[in-house]
């Protein structure tokens, strides 16, 4: 019993020593990504199918292209549970795994953002955020290493009232109309609070703020005070159940889900599958566009998930999420090539990469190149502009699917602008940061 | 053979009084202390110092808390994270209004407005006991993080409730490379854990254990109850609190009101459990319990997965992981029921006897 105690142990003990070895050995050429992900815990469903698109669209770079420009891509994931804590350890692991660090970080998770945003400038690695974080990252030059791409909240708050304000035939419309945020009430939905306020003001339109506890799978009582206000709309700011839990209760108490309007993490399939019918109708702001017919996502369905090399739930290719996971890599791959043509085609640093990201120029034409199309609006980074979008697109649920109903647009991209360098500057002055951009 | 107090004899009551009467234990504790303080720094990499090692001795000392709390005095408490909060923000803001204080009075400072918060919340225990008090601490754990969300005033009105610590400096020297934080830590720990370990074989500690054995009697013989819970109350949140002010400080370096859930409670009572209720040494061991495993398990899994080129589903290294932890929780508990300090006895006991057990 002892002796096979102990052969038992010292078996295991070799196995992981000779495997260690051996994983380091073989990605000592190739651009190792590290990915902080999540698939278990309570937002494990919404992880699993924003990594699966990403890790599928590294799998495609490697297999269809043979990695970026003759550089092998190779990748591991960590698992989070959407804990801080949990969060800084994988950071921690991944990037003592291979000398030229993870790439680019993605967290999936605005308060494992705010744990790395201290470490990354130290550490010399890119965060990339894309549509959650740190809203005034946006200014560079008080946060060289993080990239809020494409929107953040305060983009889609304001591009929510323009959305409204179009429905209703015009800005000037919006006088005397009365319009409900339900959020959660969490850091994440005291958000948009300041930039609604703001809106409310200048276009001259009623706002109440309904707060919902979280979880949010009771919600009774606040719909039975959105009854009695009777408001033209209902901006939804929810997370994970609260979402379904709203729209069924909205169709309970009659209220018409074409007058309701949610930001991107109320607008995936999960929250409006789990309504049962009761979302037919409803709008929701996004970063990018749900379907398969994009040139990208049929080369992973024909080159991956035919061929058995992908690891994702089938069911998930072409989902909101997964797509916006797709999005997310090939934002990182592409920072990456940009970052190859002025260092070389090499595994690169993460401070190479963060040029590259800074640099970033995504244009229609590439896109187009790119298979991804419509799906994503075009980027264009530089120092003062860390997301290089501010573009938002409305969706509509159909009861099977997502589908666009209006164009890539921006809400008020000058008032957000001024807010996010009010807000920068003094994170810079707390922090005794002077605001400069970073060469090379 | 090697540890043995035979011959050790104690001629004076400073002696006989002492915190570590056995000699062999003295020298381990002081090889430890050499250990901790100057070889790991020194041979420790970043990832071991920031990932796993800070996050322990802070995990430690508020596992210390809940145990002077649960283990000691036998109030059941739900609010230790709570507690945790209060100490991250009191900290946050004494730093931040009142500049001029150097950082571990703040620190010092925000145990105490932990305790006060503590002894606001034990004031329920006079009149409860046992799950009924648990329930009531519940109260602590769900209206604090809440306060601090609602009142934008203690996160100096950051937009999303998170707030970031400033660098902590102590007479000009900054504590802002893993080794230096780590270094921090460990010293506070040490401290406040040698003075845990006196404290509970003081008048104050034995009060405690009177009335965690029986308070009808405990009250008989003379000890004041009210004041016995209340200063364990206060005691085990400034513990706490301390503990989240070092969480935020030197570990996360960022932290946010949702951070202290109600989970963060339960993995603090799972250390107590785990490490032996009622035992200094079997906080640490609890912490590291809690803290490490789960990494090891899933380092281990993900290599060996790697290592014998088996394609798992993603998600499935993770799931295994807490089924493997899950069932040694189990294992260990039906094992050792009085936790891990309990093994460590045993094993004392029987190095006493070997090589020639009778």
């Amino acid at each position: 019993m002892q002796a096979l105690k102990r052969a038992i142990i010292i078996l295991l003990a070799g196995a992981t020593a000779l495997t260690a070895a051996w994983a380091i050995a073989q990605q000592a050429s190739t651009q190792f990504i590290g990915i902080t992900g999540y698939r278990v815990g309570p937002y494990g469903a919404n992880g699993a199918a924003f990594f699966s698109g990403f890790i599928d669209y590294l799998n495609l770079v490697n297999e269809r292209d043979g990695g970026i420009n003759g550089v092998k891509l190779s990748w591991e994931e960590c698992e989070t549970e959407y804990n801080n804590a949990k969060g800084v350890e994988c950071y921690e692991r991944l990037k003592a795994k291979v000398a030229t660090g993870p790439t680019a970080v993605h967290p999936m998770s605005t308060g494992i953002t705010y744990a790395l945003l201290d470490k990354a400038p130290v550490d010399k690695i890119p965060l990339i955020t894309f549509g959650y974080g740190r809203t005034d990252a946006v200014d560079g030059r008080v946060f060289p290493w993080v990239f809020p791409l494409v929107s953040n909240y305060w983009d889609a708050a304001t591009g929510i009232v323009k959305f409204i304000g179009e429905k209703e035939g015009g800005n000037d419309k919006l006088k005397g109309k009365k319009i409900v945020l339900l959020y959660h009430d969490s850091a994440y939905g005291k958000e948009p609070h300041p930039v609604l306020e703001a809106e409310a003001k200048n276009l001259g339109f009623e706002l109440k703020m309904i707060a919902v506890p979280h979880p949010g799978n009771e919600q009774q009582s606040q719909w039975l005070q959105i009854r009695q206000y009777q408001p033209d709309w209902v901006i939804l700011w929810g997370w994970g159940v609260m979402n379904a839990t709203a729209l069924k209760t909205a169709q309970k108490v009659g209220f018409p889900r074409e007058k309701m309007v949610g930001n991107w993490w109320a607008g995936s399939e999960i929250d409006t599958e789990a309504a049962e019918g009761a979302a037919n109708g409803y709008y929701a702001a996004s970063l990018n566009l749900a379907g398969t017919d994009f040139p990208v996502v049929q080369d992973v369905q024909k080159l991956l998930v035919a061929k058995g090399k992908s690891q994702s739930n089938p069911k998930l290719v072409g989902t909101v999420l997964w797509n916006r996971g797709l999005a997310a890599a090939m934002m990182t791959v592409e920072a990456v090539r940009t970052a190859q043509g002025k260092f070389g085609k090499k595994p690169l640093t993460g401070e190479q990469v963060r040029w590259g990201i800074e640099n970033l120029n995504i244009d229609a034409k590439r896109l187009q190149q790119l298979g991804f199309n419509s799906m994503v609006p075009t980027i264009k980074t530089s120092c003062t502009d860390h997301s290089g979008s501010g573009l938002v697109r409305f969706q509509q649920w159909n009861g099977t699917q997502w589908k666009s109903v209006s164009e890539w647009m921006s809400g008020d991209r000058a008032m957000v602008h001024k807010m996010v360098e009010e807000s920068a500057g003094k994170y810079a002055a707390e922090k005794n940061i002077t605001p400069a951009c970073l060469k090379g | 053979m090697f540890y043995r107090e035979t011959g050790q004899f104690k001629t004076s009551y400073a002696a006989d009084q002492q915190l570590f009467p056995i000699l062999q234990d003295r020298i381990a504790l002081l090889v430890l202390l050499l250990v901790a303080f100057a070889a790991v720094p020194a041979l420790a990499s970043e990832y071991w110092l920031t990932a796993l090692l800070t996050p322990l001795l802070v995990f430690a000392l508020a596992t210390i808390g809940l145990n002077i709390l649960t283990g000691y005095a036998g109030q059941l408490s739900l609010g230790s994270g709570a507690f945790m909060a209060v100490g991250a923000f009191a900290a946050y803001n004494l730093v931040l209004r009142l500049p001029a204080l150097p950082v571990l009075v703040s620190f010092v400072l925000a145990g105490l407005v932990a305790a006060l918060v503590g002894i606001a919340f034990g004031l329920p225990s006079l009149r409860i006991k046992g799950f009924y008090l648990a329930v009531a601490t519940l109260a602590a754990q769900f209206f604090i993080p809440w306060l601090l969300v609602k009142v934008a005033w203690f996160s100096n009105y950051s937009a999303s409730g998170v707030i970031t610590t400033q660098p902590v400096q102590i007479m000009g020297f900054v504590f802002d490379s893993p080794v230096r934080r780590y270094l921090l830590v460990l010293s506070i720990v040490s401290l406040l854990a040698l003075l845990a370990k006196n404290m509970v074989r003081s008048r104050v500690g034995r009060a405690w254990m009177a009335v965690r054995d029986m308070d009808v009697a405990a009250e008989v013989i003379g000890i004041p109850i009210m004041r016995t819970k209340l200063t364990a109350f206060a005691v085990s949140s400034f513990y706490c609190g301390i503990a989240g002010a070092l969480y935020a400080f030197a570990y996360l370096g960022s932290v946010e009101p949702d951070g202290f859930n109600l989970d963060l409670s339960f993995r603090i009572l799972f250390m107590v459990i785990i490490g032996g209720v009622g035992s200094i040494m079997g906080s640490f061991l609890g912490a590291a319990f809690i803290t490490l495993l789960p990494i090891f398990l899933d380092v281990l899994l993900t290599d060996l997965a790697r290592g014998f080129n088996l394609n798992l589903a993603p998600g499935t290294t993770s799931m295994t992981q807490l089924l493997v932890f899950g069932a040694l929780i189990i294992f260990f508990l039906i094992v050792e029921p009085h936790g891990l300090a309990r093994l460590w006895q045993i094993a004392k006991e029987k190095l006493r006897l070997w090589p020639f057990p009778y």
